[in-house]
């Protein structure tokens, strides 16, 4: 035990966030950083699951996978790809505020976190209404046709053969066959990206009662863990959309 | 332990690269590059989050012993997937033509509504 709580009374006047079964706070944040990349490693593999289920069905329907892929907005897609990594810049600078005892900006880049994880959230729920209002979601009304039949050409193109949006791609799947089979994208794209806004819902929920606590001072250079930890948590479902942006967005772009 | 406290600089550097490095991959799906696609977008997508795990979550500045519980959790993750798809990527049955799904009698394509 090193002698940084060496006190005449009986080592009471110890830092108030030590707990009595640690000796030292940096035995304590230890503990707690390896407690929470465990945690974290249980979340890796949850969501390696569904990656797996999504590069088997990935390499068995390519074709539905890169046609389906385009239905989804690369617009918003990459904006909240930058909202997020913007969120994980505001995260970090956030836990370096807490860090170097600055307890305001710890509160401002949490807050500005907070904000950024709540746009995210927002685009989509702009992306998820457009396959609502389109017939995306997989299910009874799933109609992989109806996106074509009302886009190509104006508002009713009744007439407009399906292929007229199709471009000069070569199909070998038959249009029945897309029906099916895009089905299994949108249902892991919505599962993936659904598990990955509970997160970011999660996140959020954190993030508040960080703030808060933040905000009533509880935080100094020598104990900040709980801002620490939240960061790990905050900065691990960024990653996650690291590579859900690229498996759902880019699947193949180039034709 | 963590009580490393990096420069701002370095943060604002790493979140450079990352919306380059999105930039980059935005840029690469876009060109023909037969099978190579997939292998540049995981790669370019490897390397964004070895950047936020390094230094965004610190673990340069942690214990050897939490090094190797990330290390542990990264090797599972690659029997998982490593496992999984030599086994289905070795097979034949989509090499040539594309894998079809059995008609199905109850998916018929409502007309345009």
């Amino acid at each position: 035990m090193s002698n940084a709580v060496a006190h005449a009374d009986h080592g009471h006047a110890h830092h108030p966030a030590l707990q009595h079964h640690f000796d030292t706070l940096a035995q304590q944040k230890e503990a707690a950083v390896i407690g929470m990349w465990l945690f974290l490693l249980t979340e890796i593999l949850f969501f390696g699951g569904l990656f797996v289920a999504y590069m088997i069905y990935r390499i068995w329907y390519f074709e539905a996978f890169a046609e389906a892929s385009r239905r989804l907005s690369l617009f918003w897609g990459g904006l909240n790809t930058a909202v997020l990594i913007g969120s994980s810049l505001t995260m970090a600078l956030g836990v370096r505020a807490a860090q170097t005892n600055n307890r305001k900006w710890t509160v401002n880049w949490l807050i500005l976190t907070m904000l950024l994880g709540c746009v995210f959230l927002g685009v989509k729920v702009i992306e998820y209404q457009d396959k609502f209002a389109n017939y995306e979601v997989p299910g009874q009304n799933y109609n992989w046709l109806y996106h074509e039949q009302h886009s190509a050409g104006g508002e009713h193109a009744e007439g407009a053969a399906p292929a007229a949006a199709e471009g000069h791609r070569q199909l070998r799947m038959t249009p029945e066959q897309l029906q099916n089979t895009t089905q299994i994208y949108f249902s892991l794209y919505f599962t993936m990206t659904g598990l990955h806004a509970l997160h970011m819902i999660i996140g959020v929920g954190l993030m508040l009662v960080i703030t808060w606590m933040a905000w009533k001072g509880k935080f100094d250079a020598e104990w900040y863990t709980p801002v620490e930890m939240s960061g790990l948590y905050w900065h691990f479902v960024d990653i996650v959309w690291i590579f859900l942006f690229p498996l759902l967005y880019l699947v193949e772009r180039h034709q | 332990m963590s009580d490393h406290v990096s420069p701002v600089s370095l943060y604002v550097t790493i979140f450079a690269a990352l919306m380059i490095l999105t930039g980059v991959t935005v840029a690469a799906a876009y060109l023909n590059l037969g099978q190579f696609n997939f292998t540049v977008a995981i790669g370019i997508a490897l390397f964004k989050a070895s950047l936020v795990i390094w230094y965004f979550m610190h673990v340069k500045w942690q214990s050897h012993m939490t090094k190797l519980t990330l290390a542990a959790g990264l090797f599972f993750l690659t029997i998982l997937l490593g496992m999984s798809l030599i086994d289905y990527a070795s097979r034949n049955d989509f090499r040539d033509e594309p894998r079809l799904p059995p008609a199905n009698p109850d998916s018929v394509i409502a007309p345009g509504r």
